[in-house]
């Protein structure tokens, strides 16, 4: 109660000034009783006042979007932004979100300036403490990222963390991390203040305006439903927070936002005797659950505890909404622990226990960006706790995405096309989130996996693999297998195998690798979103010709690898098509492109009925033979010559395997490897499986995962979507000109791009590293993330690693800028200039020398290609 | 208590016997039992206590072990050499260093396999019925579980049924009568006009007034192959009361005795007669040869009645004002330690067999309990069962249990299904109704079982959030408030169901009354074949009264 008390005080403090500018702007504005009334037609509008539709709508009108309507059911920033901590913290592992927190952090900075809004920021600093070794290096890495971001950091002792904050207990501490650009702010008066600007700039809001849904046709947004009527709109954007996933199904073509609330507590307390100074930092201590920041002299502290109480499962229910009261029990554990790492509060006196449920995604990272089924549907929500730090940043990036059709800065680790209707059971909302809201705290070590909403998409051999030791880990809902503990062989348990450094299944990975070099090795790689593409005249090849770089007008029964470019020239895509006849393509893509591949080729393919595409994911079951001998194995089983003279790499036909006929068999492995994927029609998996296996007995044949297959393309210089490459990444930065046919004789996306980009060179590059001083049994392991130095400058982050059993090194991939050692701007990137550095990678503040490679290693190759994919090697796509 | 009348004989800190020292290294004194007995009975050790109702020749009657087993633990009982070889075979298995604990979610996986819930559901947001639900739930030690369960809602007439029976000599008797003696009671309860209007429905062959609503764990199952059977005899029962038209009103207590013996005969009946399908007739012979003992409870507003036969108990939880808990007895146990009970048998037949009636405490020195379903070894003459097993099918000629005849066996029959009824009006402090097979209250009082569940209904429903308020209360307060708090809530946490957490209980409790993990992970980890030794099949059945209705009725608003 209090709390409301006191931000309606606030409010009315920052009132005047935001009202008079809702005077100017309304017809009337004399009475609340009145309210102004809703325009009959905007080109933008935004659903929720919380600090994210603020965020929108501020930097739309600073775009100069200023036809822009925002709607708020109850009064502006009265949800979660009402409630929350408010606590901007740039601290965070994934660097887009860094980014996004950084931006929001400068941009809260000097909001008060520019709309006389106050809005209680003060930059106190935060010190996230370690109390174990683990977590130490996880803030390590963290720090290293907001160094070479330019967010000053530091890792510093206990004694430092004493100095910092007079009440910590630094007993149990083995460090800390210190942020000190890190601050405070009254979250509602910055999504206030945010109101304030935009509506100067011409956004129009009103207040107490719910939206029952959206109207669309013919896959567009062309109005919103009001409890006051109808506006007609071209864009819409839902920021409803944790009833962003209702409001999405409300309308009659359902846009699915897989997130789901959780009740989230915190403390507030009286003033302690001498009172806190204003500028004591903020702790957060994820050991003990808890973050702990000053409030009014005395504290404010709430945590992520183990067992969160997810809500509203079943939508929104006024029973949950009034039950929403403090659980003292419930938040006894995290009590337990503020008094552990604060035992001088015992006597301080407890004002109120606030629960502000917030909204969690189902793999923790906030959800933004347009539907893939309806056009103009754009989403920003699910902020994961962090809205108030990501919500100035995240708003500007949707704002440049609906603006200029995407934003500054890859968001794809964002973008809502990376979940698809697999997501948006309510079931599975609730059990992740239950997941996801402690992991808040949790260590994350490299290659941690979601324990919930597993086993939904399974390939029909799952229960086989399964049986034979198989350890599964999870993409896009599909179950995939990381590697096969071998009989007998007992792994550390998932918690004890979580590490930084090298980790237990090393060895068995090492004997999948060395199968798949020397003998053969089955992967079954079923998850690969599928696409047929055909039509009745040539209307495919034109309009794929269209989409992809590379010129795809080859002889039936090739497979031809290409990127899916924007105009740019980036990459939405990288696949492998073949072609099936004439008329018709088999498209392949990686696992998470099921939604937004579908998307890019609905809106960039021409509507005509002649033209048809089919999402076949589902109706294959894909294996990959990798190795020397997979050729024997499977002319032995097809009783048809398989050797390169007969079947020559890149090549795809339908054959018969076995009894089973029909099999589309291309000489492709995804790992520069020779062997063979198999695109089995499901019904056949089982009997196409055990045939192989039986067969490959002699030729000793096992089963591999994607750790082993994860090794190999790395160690060979292989891209992948997704990791290393994305939609700022052109094929010219990561050395595939040999697959942009500029001279295809037909115009393509990002045609001119690439062409500017032959022209002028490119500007970042993407690069091998060997690590050469590495010692894998005792150093920590490089993940991705880290940044690279060259001659001591920092030029770049690496985007995947991996050990390479041939090479025994670690072998980092990432890119390479170059900026001006004066002014710091980027300037192309050489080979020479590659060439000529001397490198080091950071992996948790340790460098180590790498050497830099442009090109893979010719001896890992095993087998020479044809004439033209010699150098083509294998930039395919894993 | 039965559990290890027979076993009792193995002095435990006899190096002779590592068996239970290693396979429970849990202190001794876990198992007073075994230390008070004497010594002399060893030899009848290990087939015994596999079948505690019926004293060794028994139950691989049942299905299942049928082909091979009865013959050599028949043999054994002559032969302590070859009893002996088992038990050394036993001790090798258990002596094994065998370190496997389970982690607390197996444990709450096996514990709550069974577990079923009920709540009465409420209409216009009010329940208006005296119950508001129960908790069941069944702890296998037999493999099958001989012990069964049922619960059903009476829908012709006003009332709910909850019933536990404990099968001996194979579970085909207990399956049975979970089956068929809720329908017997309801008939029994039925008005004139409800009988003639469902007679003559099934005459016209149109659609039958559902009887009983049934409340069942997808794990209780009713055999279909025996329905129409079961069904015919039903109506031939509900047929004769139509005839019988007493015009009086009927009551309840009667209704219970009669059902119950009507029951009982029939199966005796339909063993006598057979059917011509050979399962039917191999069924029926299985029902009769095998017991069950019952515990019924029948509630209707603040009337309970509880119906039993044989040594399951049915217990009342009761609040006194103080805010502990009591409990009170509502059946008598019928075995050997209730004396008007040894009395009743004996005055039943001539003097002559007086001392042979009853002898180490069972029934012709066989049966423990006292009055059963089924058994019709101890109920048949001497000739009847001879021509009924000669005449039956080969596997039952074969069996030497079904043809062997007890000891002394001059007057039968020596065993009744007549129940006793208690009838008991509900008072606001009735709080709940246990009913438990013996093998909750061989290993628990029931003055611990009142606490348990009272303490457990109570934390669940009445642990009152914490406010704060406009108190002052400072951190370190609130935290010692909370840390006491959990400390209490603890052990209920786990339990979503007070039968569950009663089985919990009663298998893991130390010495101090509270759960200890690592022994309820060993009770519950014992191979099939020992699991019998230390305990017993376990059934609970918690009933959960509504105290407003029930002090409703009392005010005379209801």
């Amino acid at each position: 109660m209090f709390l409301r008390l006191l931000a309606d005080v606030r409010w009315r403090g920052a009132d005047p000034k935001w009202r008079s500018v809702a005077c100017c702007r309304g017809a009337s504005g004399t009475a609340e009783s009145q309210p102004v009334p809703l325009p009959a037609q905007a080109r933008v509008v935004i659903c929720g006042g919380g600090i994210t539709g603020t965020s929108v709508a501020y930097h739309l009108a600073k775009l100069g979007w200023k036809d822009v309507v925002l709607l708020e059911q109850g009064r502006l920033s009265a949800g979660t932004t009402r409630f929350c901590a408010g606590i901007v913290s740039t601290a965070r592992p994934v660097s887009i979100e860094l980014k996004m927190a950084d931006y929001s952090n400068k941009l809260y900075q000097q909001l008060e300036q520019e709309t006389g809004v106050q809005t209680g920021y003060v930059k106190t600093g935060s010190v996230s403490l370690a109390q174990t070794q683990d977590r130490l290096i996880s803030l390590k890495r963290i720090a290293s990222s907001l160094n070479v971001s330019g967010i000053p950091c530091e890792i510093i002792s206990p004694k430092q963390v004493a100095q910092l904050h007079p009440l910590i207990n630094i007993h149990d501490l083995v460090g800390a991390m210190y942020v000190p650009e890190d601050a405070l702010v009254l979250s509602a008066n910055v999504s206030l203040a945010l109101a304030t600007a935009a509506s100067r700039n011409g956004v129009q809001i009103h207040e107490r305006t719910s939206v029952s849904h959206v109207s669309v046709q013919k896959g567009r947004v062309t109005g919103v439903e009001t409890d006051r009527g109808h506006i007609k709109c071209q864009y819409f954007v839902n920021c409803a927070g944790q009833w962003a996933y209702e409001l999405g199904h409300s309308g009659e073509e359902p846009v699915n936002i897989p997130l789901h609330a959780c009740e989230h507590f915190y403390l507030l307390t009286h003033p302690l005797k001498e009172p806190l100074a204003s500028n004591v930092p903020t702790v957060v201590d994820p050991d003990g659950r808890i973050y702990i920041r000053n409030w009014q002299g005395g504290i404010l502290s709430g945590g992520f505890e183990k067992n969160p109480k997810p809500l509203f499962t079943e939508g929104r229910n006024q029973l949950e909404i009034h039950n929403l009261q403090e659980d003292w029990d419930h938040f006894e554990p995290l009590l337990s622990s503020l008094l552990r790492r604060m035992p001088n509060l015992e006597a301080l006196q407890i004002m109120q226990l606030v629960n502000c449920p917030e909204s969690f995604t189902p793999d923790m990272r906030c959800i933004m960006g347009e539907s893939p089924t309806v056009r103009g549907y754009f989403v920003l929500a699910g902020m994961n706790s962090a809205g108030i730090s990501y919500g100035g940043g995240a708003g500007k990036y949707l704002a440049e995405w609906m603006v200029n059709g995407y934003p500054s800065e890859n968001v794809w680790p964002l973008d809502l096309k990376r979940f698809g209707t697999l997501q948006s059971s309510r079931t599975f909302l609730r059990h992740r989130v239950m997941e996801v809201m402690p992991l808040m705290c949790d260590l994350k070590v490299p290659r941690w996996d979601f324990q919930t909403g597993r086993q939904l998409r399974t390939s029909p051999l799952y229960d086989r693999l399964d049986a034979q030791g198989a350890r599964w880990m999870e993409k896009h809902g599909f179950e995939r297998v990381k590697y096969f503990v071998p009989p007998g062989k007992d792994l550390l348990d998932l918690d004890q195998s979580k590490t930084f450094y090298k980790p237990d299944w090393f060895d068995i990975v090492g004997s999948e690798v060395k199968c798949c070099k020397e003998a053969v090795c089955v992967i079954d790689m079923s998850s690969f979103t599928k696409f047929e593409i055909s039509s009745t005249g040539d209307q495919a090849l034109q309009s794929l010709q269209y989409l992809f770089s590379n010129d795809l007008d080859v002889p039936v029964g090739h497979v031809v690898h290409t990127g899916m470019l924007n105009e740019n020239g980036g990459y939405e895509n990288d696949c492998s098509i073949a072609r099936l006849s004439k008329r018709s393509f088999f498209m392949i893509s990686p696992t998470d492109q099921q939604v937004h591949c579908w998307a890019w080729l609905k809106n960039h393919l021409p509507e005509d009925s002649n033209l048809t595409i089919e999402d076949v994911t589902w109706k294959y079951t894909a294996l990959n033979l990798i190795g020397p001998r997979a050729v024997d194995v499977l002319s032995e089983l097809s009783y048809a010559p398989m050797t390169p003279e007969h079947f020559p790499s890149f090549f795809c036909k339908e054959m018969s395997v076995g009894y089973a006929n029909g099999i589309r068999v291309m000489s492709i492995t995804h790992t520069g490897e020779p062997g063979f994927m198999l695109y089995i029609p499901i019904e056949y998996a089982l009997h196409v499986y055990n045939e192989v296996m039986n067969m490959g007995q002699k030729y000793g044949i096992r089963n591999a995962g994607y750790y082993a297959l994860r090794s190999l393309r790395i160690e060979k210089f292989f891209a992948f979507w997704g990791q290393d490459l994305d939609a700022f990444t052109t094929p010219m930065e990561c050395g595939r000109e040999f697959q942009v046919k500029l001279e295809k004789g037909m115009e393509f996306i990002g045609q001119e791009a690439l062409l500017e980009q032959k022209q002028n060179g490119v500007y970042k590059r993407f690069t091998m590293f060997i690590l050469e001083d590495h010692d894998t049994d005792m150093d920590l392991w490089p993940w991705w993330g880290e940044p690279i130095f060259r001659n001591g400058r920092y030029v770049g982050k690496t985007t995947s690693s991996a050990y390479s059993y041939t090479l025994e090194r670690h072998v980092c991939l990432g890119f390479v800028q170059h900026f001006d050692e004066k002014t710091g701007e980027e300037l192309v990137v050489t080979t020479d200039f590659i060439n000529q550095g001397e490198y080091e990678i950071d992996i948790a503040g340790q460098r180590f020398q790498a050497k830099a490679k442009l090109y893979p290693f010719s001896s890992l190759f095993a087998q020479r290609r044809r004439k033209d994919e010699v150098e083509l090697s294998g930039y395919q796509r894993e | 208590m039965q559990l290890f009348s027979c076993l009792s004989a193995i002095p435990v800190r006899s190096s002779r016997l590592p068996l239970l020292s290693d396979a429970m290294p849990a202190p001794t004194h876990l198992f007073p039992l075994i230390r008070n007995c004497e010594i002399s009975r060893i030899c009848s050790t290990m087939c015994y206590c596999h079948h505690k109702h019926l004293c060794c020749l028994s139950s691989h009657f049942a299905h299942g072990h049928f082909r091979y087993a009865p013959q050599k633990k028949f043999a054994a009982l002559y032969r302590p050499k070859e009893n002996f070889y088992q038990f050394i075979h036993a001790r090798d298995y258990a002596s094994t260093p065998q370190r496997f604990y389970l982690t607390p979610p197996q444990v709450n996986s096996i514990l709550k396999a069974n577990e079923y819930s009920f709540k009465v559901p409420e209409f216009d947001g009010k329940n208006v019925s005296s119950v508001l639900g129960f908790d069941s739930n069944q702890l296998p030690a037999n493999a099958p579980i001989e012990d069964r369960r049922s619960a059903a809602t009476c829908l012709q007439t006003r009332g709910m049924l909850l019933g536990v029976f404990d099968g001996h000599a194979g579970c085909a008797c207990a399956q049975a009568v979970s089956e068929r003696l809720f329908y017997y009671i309801a008939v029994s309860l039925l008005p004139h006009e409800t009988l003639l209007e469902i007679e003559n429905a099934v005459e016209s062959g149109r659609a039958l007034l559902p009887i009983l609503q049934w409340h069942k764990h997808p794990n209780d199952y009713f055999s279909k192959e025996a329905s129409k059977l079961y069904f015919n005899s039903l109506r031939t029962y509900w047929q004769e009361l139509i005839d019988l038209n007493s015009g009086e009103t009927t009551d309840v207590k009667e209704a219970l005795i009669n059902a119950f013996k009507r029951l009982d005969n029939d199966i005796s009946l339909e063993a006598q007669v057979g059917d011509p399908n050979s399962f039917l007739n191999y069924l029926v012979l299985r029902v009769a040869f095998s017991g069950a003992t019952a515990c019924v409870a029948h509630v209707d507003g603040v009337d309970l009645h509880v119906a039993n036969t044989g040594d399951s108990r049915a217990m009342l939880g009761v609040q006194e004002e103080d805010g502990s808990w009591s409990a009170v007895n509502l059946s008598y146990d019928h075995n050997a330690q209730n004396e008007r009970e040894v009395e009743r048998v004996k005055a039943e037949h001539p003097k002559s067999e007086e001392k042979s009636l009853v002898k180490q405490d069972r029934l012709l020195g066989l049966l423990m309990p006292f009055r059963a379903f089924g058994d019709v070894k101890f109920k048949w003459s001497i000739e009847l069962q001879k021509r009924v097993v000669e005449s039956g099918p080969d596997q039952l000629n074969d069996n030497e249990y079904t043809k062997f005849i007890p000891p002394n066996y001059h007057t039968p029959p020596y065993l009744t299904a007549e129940p006793e009824v208690i009838h008991h009006k509900l008072r606001p402090q009735d709080k709940f109704l246990v009913l438990a097979t013996d093998g909750l209250w061989e290993t628990m009082h029931r003055q611990d079982v009142a606490r348990i569940v009272g303490e457990y209904l109570t934390g669940v429903h009445h642990q009152q959030p914490i406010a704060v308020g406009g108190y002052k209360v400072t951190l370190g307060q609130m935290h010692g408030l909370l840390t006491e708090r959990r400390a209490k809530i603890s052990s209920v946490f786990e339990d979503q169901n007070a039968a569950t957490h009663l089985i919990r209980h009663a298998v893991g409790n130390n010495e101090f009354g509270a759960v200890d993990h690592e022994r309820l992970s060993k009770m519950l980890s014992l191979p099939e074949e020992l699991a019998r030794m230390y305990r017993d099949d376990i059934t609970i059945i918690v009933v959960q009264f509504n105290s407003h209705v029930i002090g409703a009725y009392q005010n005379g608003e209801l």
